[in-house]
């Protein structure tokens, strides 16, 4: 016993230098004032309205995405269900899904704005061929609510990503079971499939909130003005040079950020203590 | 009776095939509709209108030279940093977790919080403290674009885990490990012949989203002042942005093969072990083929 516990060692000390040591000096910021001395002036700038509205919008945007994005997701999982999953059409999904998943940032913002930008492929057909001005009350891409789509368009792979194991893994017998009681695929999927799939399913939601709630890049190239979100926040408070003490208080709103993640996390844990049930 | 259960390839209650069309169609069509609008953008004659493949044809004629050179570098770049990080995938999580699972029990969930942590802390948050690491590190190893990979690492922790996770909780580990022991299997026979094949759709999803994050990854490069694929193509788009979206289709359409070819690397390995299974077509080719 003692042996193998040396073979947790590698991990841990790679753990602790690259996500606990910068995690510490980060948020450590927060609590410093501009002489370097502890203070908690800092963290009390997270009661300011304009501090409060963005995370307001950033719970917003995220719980949006995520609830679509695992919605969509797993309905693409269960279309795949039946596939050979050494077959052309999972491996095509699996790897389209995998790239999408991560299409972030310029990339992304690129492709918004060829599509839904004012000079976009979308845009002027619906104004040609339809008359529909998406714009008419103003263009809306650069700010909060062109934020919904493009975080769709890389949420909904990464739940096909992430849920797809979880889907692969029911088990034959089940069906087999539900078959010899006279059950129909109805109540396979209401008393069988569904109940054993919901702590996965709720646990990959959890899973997208979190990663749009600290997604930058592609916010960061699509609104080039203003920071609606948190994560816009911190980087100009990180990249203002004009006004002294705001590097701390970048500091102050990732202890903000941390703050909710921890809630998410531990509904997350709570769900995989529920989903351990089936297991073994 | 049987109608109603799809055990088809022991899979349970698959959808028929008009359903997996529909389903599939809708969303894939939905989905390309932002690819399709980049190429139709690259393809536009500007004012005179209509379209035509000048700009890909200038692109392809300059090549990856002068200008775009720094594109090229900066692809290397990010294709090393993805192996590099799917290496510190197989070589510290993997086994990590597999030990976690099947003689420290009691560790799991400790491993788990400690694996989906840094999803609880966005990479701009981490930026501003791997900063002071990154620059300690420098003076043992150096500089080099390929240290960040360590961040990457740690990036992709929870993405990795949970697929493999997946996948785990699916397989009787404990039992199979037992008895591979009994059958006289060292540790290392266990790992790779018994455990790693049969846990091999989670660590291949894995894999893939590491590969998928790397390539993808803006922000920690850029705050970190390291060239990579992602912090290039912005530099490009400032002065040029009919080739950044060119060279983003390219990209993303190398990144896709790539990925597709890992993918079939993966499923060529399996088919030896589908000898075992009871249909008789299958072995045959399988035997051939291994």
């Amino acid at each position: 016993m003692p042996a193998a516990a040396f073979g947790l060692l590698p991990f841990a000390v790679y753990v602790l230098l690259f996500l606990a040591l910068p995690t510490l000096i980060a948020v450590g910021t927060g609590f410093l004032g501009n002489d370097g001395g502890f203070t908690l002036d800092t963290v009390a700038a997270l009661g300011d309205p304009v501090v409060l509205a963005a995370f307001g919008s950033s719970i917003w945007l995220s719980a949006l995405t995520a609830i679509i994005g695992a919605v969509v997701g797993a309905l693409v999982c269960y279309a795949l269900l039946g596939a050979r999953p050494d077959g052309a059409l999972r491996s095509t999904v699996d790897s389209l899904s995998s790239v999408i998943a991560q299409f972030g940032g310029a990339m992304l913002a690129f492709a918004f704005t060829a599509t839904i930008g004012i000079q976009g492929m979308v845009t002027l057909l619906l104004q040609e061929r339809l008359g529909i001005d998406i714009f008419a009350d103003g263009v809306w891409l650069y700010e909060l609510p062109g934020l919904v789509l493009p975080y769709i368009y890389f949420q909904v792979p990464l739940m096909i990503i992430t849920f797809m194991p979880a889907l692969a893994s029911l088990k034959p017998t089940w069906a087999e079971a539900n078959a010899t009681l006279g059950g129909t695929a109805r109540t396979y999927w209401l008393r069988i499939g569904l109940p054993v799939l919901a702590p996965s399913f709720l646990g990959s939601l959890l899973l997208l909130f979190a990663n749009a709630f600290s997604s930058y890049a592609t916010a960061a190239t699509l609104t080039s003005q203003g920071a609606q979100i948190v994560p816009l926040q911190i980087r100009s408070a990180l990249t203002s040079e004009t006004m002294l003490g705001r590097e701390n208080l970048a500091g102050a709103l990732a202890l903000g950020m941390i703050l909710v993640m921890t809630v998410v996390m531990i509904g997350y844990s709570r769900l995989q203590s529920r989903a351990a049930r089936w297991q073994r | 009776m049987t109608a109603g259960i799809g055990t088809a390839r022991g899979v349970a209650h698959a959808p028929g095939r008009l359903t997996r069309m529909l389903i599939l169609g809708g969303v894939g069509l939905v989905f390309a509709v932002p690819i399709l609008a980049m190429i139709e953008f690259t393809l536009r004659r500007g004012l005179v209108g209509g379209y035509d493949f000048q700009r890909w044809i200038e692109l392809f004629q300059n090549g990856l030279t002068g200008e775009y050179a720094p594109i090229l570098a900066a692809l290397v770049n990010s294709v090393g940093l993805a192996v590099g990080t799917v290496a510190i995938v197989l070589v510290l999580l993997v086994p990590t977790m597999l030990l976690v699972h099947i003689r420290f029990p009691r560790l799991r969930r400790t491993l788990e919080i400690l694996c989906i942590l840094p999803i609880s802390i966005p990479a701009i948050v981490l930026v501003v403290g791997l900063a002071p690491v990154f620059s300690v590190l420098a003076r043992y190893v150096g500089s080099g674009v390929w240290t960040l990979a360590f961040a990457y690492g740690i990036t992709v922790l929870p993405f990795a885990y949970r697929a493999i996770q997946s996948n785990l909780d699916g397989v009787d580990v404990r039992t199979l490990s037992e008895a591979a022991r009994t059958l006289g299997a060292g540790w290392a026979g266990v790992l790779l012949r018994v455990l790693v094949p049969n846990l091999r759709r989670g660590i291949l999803a894995g894999a893939f989203i590491a590969v998928a994050v790397v390539l993808g990854e803006f922000t920690i490069a850029s705050l970190l002042s390291r060239v990579n694929l992602q912090t290039a193509l912005v530099v490009v788009s400032k002065n040029d942005p009919y080739s950044a979206v060119i060279l983003s289709l390219l990209a993303l359409f190398v990144a896709f093969l790539l990925l597709l070819a890992i993918g079939r690397l993966g499923t060529e390995r399996r088919r030896p072990a589908r000898a075992f299974t009871p249909t008789p077509t299958t072995s045959t080719s399988g035997g051939d083929q291994s």
